[in-house]
């Protein structure tokens, strides 16, 4: 008896005639996590700015909260919470008044939003910062506060895109756990990203978007099950070497990916294929045996690598 | 089915909240303003009132120009323009900075405002400004004997219509702008500058030949002064110039702020 609380169907969005998002759908159900794993210029921007209501679609049927965010964009937009890839605090305000108006934007009393405020900081560890104008902030305080800020008015779906895009791997942690509270509370949450680890640890359920189209849908663990095997073996030979070393590779396995740096095995059993390779007298310079991520996915629906 | 519950709903009248903070961020610059707002009428007031007023009534008598001292005659001149100038920093400061700068109408849009909302908070927290400044401005021209005329109050309300009018034309000026560093430069050098020399400030626009006269005609400064004029005055003008006056003003401000929350809308919904 899970409620959708958005569905799309044949979106389309051209600039000029540039189609930015060629006819995609998909679903998000209540309290569910969903994500949006696409590398640059995918269209999962421009996706969330239509989910968002803040921009219009070329065609295509959208529903957010039961309404067409064309028709009813403000009634909608007062539901969600969010988090825009490009940031758009007021770095002459101080962290707490940024919180306030922006709560005010949504038409809450003063009352409301300073009895909001104590937990808003807590939430994002800015305690200490209540009072500093945000140009003082790190990159990742100004992303926790953003992501505070999206929070004030209770939103009933949170929109995030690339939340922790551009932060040290502390500051990242800091941010998924975060984001992993409010899922455990039940927001509902929309997250692009292009780091595989962020959509493996934080979604439910994903799509994989490449040049405005969905290439694939599911569950991580899903994802990988259908696109990739369980393991792989990453073997180096060298900057020169692996291009030729490729064809002799090949024999080990069912498939192969040769990057500028590795060649990459698709295998059930890794350890197994290293040593046939070692047996037949091969010798990488250095080997990896891993399971396979979404980032092996991507490469096997694309073709290439999500960070270009 | 809709899932909107009915307990959040969409703030009335949600202009209020982003004038709120426009003006929270004008007091950020409060003393800034502040220092504008008085020390701009008193260098006019002490170069052109005092000393080039003096200079008139020792040459042509007190009552050199339209018939009235010379303070008297530019008292509806000075607060018109600085109704313009301070609406026109307001509207299109802002603008720019919540297009382009900042980007923080992108962030206002992210709740239930809409681009009317933000253009009309934008243009309102621009009045505010406009109505006090005006306001300081002419308790100076009070001080320095420059409102004595019987209906000198007058020019108060014509001044900030005028600075609407303009700040409404800027607003959708700015509202259309990519380019700040041309459109500012544009605006500074060939709008701003004629407007203030050409538009019958300092000395009537009838002196002028009349090839710069059009200046005054395309300007709302000019329109603005001869309306304050008349109804500070009496300056002798024709029932249909004061009619066709008012409605420069008018037709401005109504085409301005049609253009700018359209333009606003627009620009938000991309
Ligand atoms: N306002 C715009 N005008 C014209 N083209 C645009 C506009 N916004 C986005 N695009 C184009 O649409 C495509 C998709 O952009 P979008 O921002 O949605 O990608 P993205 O998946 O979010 O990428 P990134 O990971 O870099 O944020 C890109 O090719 C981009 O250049
Ligand atoms: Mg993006």
């Amino acid at each position: 008896m899970s409620e959708n609380l958005i569905e799309v169907q044949g979106l389309t969005k051209k600039y000029g005639e540039f189609v930015a998002v060629n006819g995609i759908d998909f679903h998000v159900r209540k309290s569910e996590s969903f994500g949006f794993l696409g590398p640059n210029g995918a269209g999962k921007s421009t996706t969330m700015r239509i989910l968002a209501a803040t921009s219009r679609r070329t065609s295509g049927e959208v529903s957010v909260l039961g309404r067409d965010p064309e028709i009813h964009g403000p009634q909608i937009r007062a539901h969600l919470g969010v988090v825009p890839q490009e940031g758009n605090l007021d770095v002459q305000l101080t962290v707490t008044e940024n919180l306030y108006i922006y709560g005010r934007y949504f038409g809450l009393s003063s009352k409301f939003i300073r009895s909001k405020i104590d937990d808003l900081l807590e939430f994002a560890q800015l305690e200490e910062k209540r009072d500093t104008k945000v140009d003082a902030l790190s990159g990742g305080m100004k992303r926790r506060l953003i992501i505070a800020r999206s929070l004030v008015s209770d939103p009933d779906i949170l929109i995030l895109d690339e939340p922790t895009t551009g932060l040290d791997p502390q500051a990242r942690h800091i941010l998924w756990d975060r984001l992993f509270r409010l899922k455990e509370d039940g927001m509902t949450l929309l997250i692009t990203t292009h780091y595989m680890d962020e959509a493996e640890q934080l979604c439910d359920r994903l799509i994989v978007m490449d040049k405005g189209s969905i290439m694939s849908e599911g569950s991580p663990a899903e994802l990988i099950r259908e696109h990739s095997t369980r393991e792989v073996l990453e073997v180096r030979f060298g900057s020169e070497q692996n291009v030729r070393m490729a064809p002799a590779m090949e024999k080990f396995c069912d498939r192969i990916e040769v990057l500028p740096d590795r060649i990459l095995l698709y295998t059930e059993d890794a350890e197994a294929v290293l040593e046939e390779i070692v047996g037949a007298g091969h010798s990488p310079k250095t080997s990896l045996v891993r399971r396979s991520s979404l980032e092996d996915v991507f490469l096997r629906l694309t073709g290439r690598s999500l960070i270009d | 089915m809709t899932l909107l519950g009915t307990t959040r709903k969409v703030p009335k009248f949600g202009a209020r909240y982003v004038l709120e903070s426009q003006i929270r961020a004008m007091l950020k610059f409060f003393w800034l303003i502040a220092a504008m707002a008085i020390l701009n009428p008193l260098l006019y007031l002490v170069s052109f009132g005092i000393g080039v007023g003096s200079l008139i009534s020792q040459h042509i008598g007190p009552h050199g120009i339209d018939g009235v001292s010379y303070l008297t005659f530019i008292a509806p001149a000075l607060l018109a323009s600085s109704a313009i100038q301070s609406s026109m920093d307001e509207t299109i400061f802002s603008t720019l900075e919540g297009f382009k700068w900042r980007k923080l109408f992108f962030g206002m849009n992210a709740t239930p405002q809409t681009g009317n909302t933000i253009a009309g908070g934008v243009f309102l927290a621009a009045m505010v400004r406009t109505v006090i400044g005006v306001s300081v401005y002419s308790a100076i021209l009070y001080f320095f004997g420059a409102m004595n005329s019987p209906h000198a109050y007058l020019a108060i309300p014509i001044a900030i219509f005028a600075g609407a009018s303009f700040g409404a034309i800027m607003l959708a000026f700015a509202s259309h702008v990519h380019n700040e560093d041309l459109f500012l430069t544009i605006i500074g050098r060939f709008l701003i500058g004629p407007m203030f020399l050409f538009s019958g400030t300092f000395y009537p626009l009838k002196s002028l030949p009349s090839a710069l006269q059009i200046f005054g005609w395309i300007s709302p400064l000019w329109h603005a002064t001869e309306l304050g004029r008349y109804a500070t005055y009496g300056h002798q003008i024709s029932v249909t110039m004061v009619i066709i006056h008012f409605a420069f003003l008018l037709v401005m401000l109504v085409v301005g702020l049609f253009f700018g929350f359209r333009q606003f809308s627009r620009r938000l919904a991309k």
